[in-house]
């Protein structure tokens, strides 16, 4: 980072020589941690050979040894402050390695029990009549995509109008503020609550034991409608002013200003962070388990009656897979890889649109 | 409005287009059905919720007042979520500081991504791996735990023998309250101004005391902050923990014995498909008693970040 003056350098004088003070300390090279790395796990390795543990366990053996040794040549050759600095960089970083496990772990448990379950059967199947092996998630995929349409019908037409006014029309007022931290708040109302919330709404209508799968929309819409307006607010706040008062000046009223100018230009970002709060309401349970029910039969009505979802549905055929229970468990499986697949699938494409519906800026 | 002063009106003040009328107003409704929604929330769960107050005792399992009956689903919740916070709470820091400060700029936003996809994963699916894959690997762990630290009262045991217990529940639902406190920590850490962490570079710091000096200090209010929103996250959570934990309506410190202090989402998923008549109104008003805790915690949350921005724009 900085360059010190060369201690080679020959001094005017021989006294001077005497009391040379380096100016630069000594430093472990570049590469010391990546020695000390290769070191320690082929130290781990060899152990683990000799007696015959598991890959968890010589993972650990070789990061507590990196750990060690790393600090101690460090405060050998350097000083203290530098042998913490390099202990403290290790345990950061293995703290982003343990987050990561979960990650890989939950993909490669889920991959590997739900893809033997994946056949033509299981995608253009119910569940009706199904004893034991067969059936299918066709009546919960259909379950899951007419609920979430509905809750994002709802959800985004007011999520993005709420946006607009906090950013166009509520500026320093003390409403739009409130609305602002009210929103965030909703952010965090537990998933159970929102589906009590429209079970107790909609047994007003319908009497006590409802079960609808509008219900579910309308309990996703609660959910999603904060996160909505979170995304679109930071988006139409990144669009340049200079725009809108290039439109005003040539006497377009606001509200086409808003419509033309700042919303085709925040388009790009709205559209990611519709998609991302649809993935994220996609793959909700509770609410649904209470308001929408289960069923084993397709319903394509979206306000009437019982309407299976696929995360009930793998709750379902894991805590109650009928008798035997290998093909109810498998096909919970099957049900939760699937349900993974149409989320991570949303929130790529969301990333994707975002990037195609970007305005070209020059 | 003022009374006007002047003769003749201000020559800026225009008609009212009808458009941008109608268009003001429909955003300002739509500004309203949020406020409309939450109030409705606290409202319909509050007159669902009050006959179950005093359901009669054979309705609260054998308990003789409401409050009997919910405080150990509540000391269930507050104790998985107290297990996530301590588990999660170090992790997210360590990677949002890896994000913020450790990682190659290059790989700072693919590293955030990752963490982001963490998110993404639905509960449901979390609780599966967690009762099929996480909870039998933790036996042994449990064992030795109850053997060697069979002392402190949360490991005095009998070890559970299939991993379904509340800190395998905990565990599960660290890593979802991750990504939440790991997004905003980093936010946080990269608004450090610039010129303090130069200023302590400058002096001599190695990069932790720079951390140590310049940002942690700086980011304090919103550590705690995104803590707090994780720990909603976590109090909130059902479908995880109604999976994982095999539960009853207990106290207990003993963390690695089965059956664990069930949770109130939990008790409510496990509960409500059967329920009927005052049984399904004690539900609400448990639930009620978890939105108002998940509410406060949340209020204070958004509360101190609110604080912190208002002390950074000064």
């Amino acid at each position: 980072m900085t360059t010190t003056t060369d201690p080679q350098r020959p001094s005017e004088n021989a006294a001077d020589q005497a009391v040379h003070l380096p100016l630069r300390a000594a430093k472990l090279p570049g590469w010391a941690p990546w020695l000390v790395l290769a070191l320690a796990l082929a130290t781990a390795g060899l152990i683990a050979v000799l007696l015959g543990w598991g890959l968890v366990a010589t993972g650990v053996v070789a990061l507590i040894l990196y750990a060690v040794a790393l600090p101690t040549w460090s405060l050998a050759v350097e000083n203290r402050r530098a042998a913490t600095d390099r202990l403290v960089t290790t345990t950061v970083w293995t703290a982003f390695l343990i987050a990561l496990i979960p990650l890989l772990s939950v993909t490669w448990t889920v991959v590997g029990n739900g893809f033997p379950a994946f056949s033509q059967e299981f995608f253009t199947f119910s569940m009706r009549n199904v004893v034991g092996e067969g059936g299918g998630i066709y009546h919960a995929i259909i379950g899951t995509l007419l609920i979430t349409l509905g809750a994002a019908a709802i959800s985004i037409p007011v999520g993005v109008m709420t946006a607009i006014y906090l950013v166009e029309y509520g500026e320093g007022k003390q409403a739009a503020r409130a609305i602002r931290f009210l929103v965030d708040v909703m952010t965090g109302i537990p998933s159970i609550v929102a589906g009590l919330f429209a079970y107790a709404l909609f047994l007003l209508f319908f009497g006590p034991g409802v079960r609808i799968g509008f219900g579910g929309s309308v309990a996703l819409a609660v959910l999603m409608i904060p996160i909505v307006v979170r995304s679109c607010e930071e988006m139409l706040k990144l669009v340049p002013s200079e725009l809108r008062e290039a439109s005003y000046a040539l006497g377009v009223p606001k509200w086409r200003t808003i419509v033309k100018v700042v919303l085709p230009t925040a388009m790009a970002g709205i559209v990611t962070g519709v998609m991302l709060s649809i993935a994220r309401v996609a793959g909700e349970t509770a609410p649904l388990l209470i308001i929408a029910g289960a069923t084993d039969s397709v319903n394509f009505n979206l306000f009437a009656e019982r309407m299976m979802t696929l995360p009930v549905y793998a709750y379902y055929s894991y805590t109650q897979p009928g008798v035997p229970p290998e093909f109810g468990v498998e096909r919970a499986w099957g049900a939760a890889l699937t349900l993974i697949i149409i989320v991570m699938t949303l929130n790529l494409l969301g990333r994707f649109l975002g990037r195609v519906f970007a305005p070209k800026t020059r | 409005m003022s009374a006007p002063t002047a003769t003749s009106p201000p020559p800026t003040r225009t008609k009212k287009r009808r458009g941008d009328l109608v268009f003001a107003g429909a955003t300002r409704a739509s500004a309203g059905v949020i406020l409309v929604a939450l109030a409705a929330v606290a409202i319909f769960l509050t007159t669902q919720g009050l006959p179950g107050l005093t359901a009669p005792e054979s309705r609260l399992g054998g308990e003789s007042t409401f409050i009997a009956y919910v405080w150990p689903l509540l000391y269930g919740t507050l104790l998985a979520a107290a297990i996530a916070i301590i588990v999660a709470t170090p992790l997210a820091i360590g990677v949002a500081l890896v994000i913020s400060h450790y990682a190659p700029r290059r790989l700072a936003q693919p590293i955030g991504y990752v963490i982001d996809l963490l998110a993404a994963v639905p509960s449901v699916v979390y609780g599966l791996w967690g009762v099929a894959f996480l909870g039998p690997q933790l036996v042994p762990v449990y064992r030795w735990l109850e053997d060697n630290l069979g002392f402190l009262p949360f490991f005095a045991g009998p070890s559970s023998g299939t991993g379904r217990t509340i800190l395998t529940a905990g565990i599960v639902l660290a890593i979802m309250a991750l990504p939440i406190i790991t997004a905003i920590c980093r936010e946080i850490f990269a608004q450090t101004p610039r010129l303090h962490e130069e200023a302590a570079l400058a002096l001599g710091a190695t990069r932790f005391e720079m951390i140590r000096m310049a940002v942690l200090p700086y980011a304090r209010s919103g550590i705690i902050s995104a803590v707090m929103l994780g720990l909603g996250r976590a109090l909130g959570e059902t479908m995880a923990v109604a999976l994982v934990l095999s539960g009853a309506r207990i106290i207990t410190v003993d963390v690695i014995t089965s059956p664990s202090p069930s949770t109130i989402a939990a008790n409510i998923v496990n509960g409500f498909p059967e329920a009927t008549g005052v049984g399904v109104n004690v539900l609400i008003a448990t639930g009620l008693v978890l939105f108002v805790v998940t509410f406060a915690v949340n209020f204070t949350a958004r509360l101190i970040v609110a604080r912190s921005e208002r002390n950074t724009v000064r």
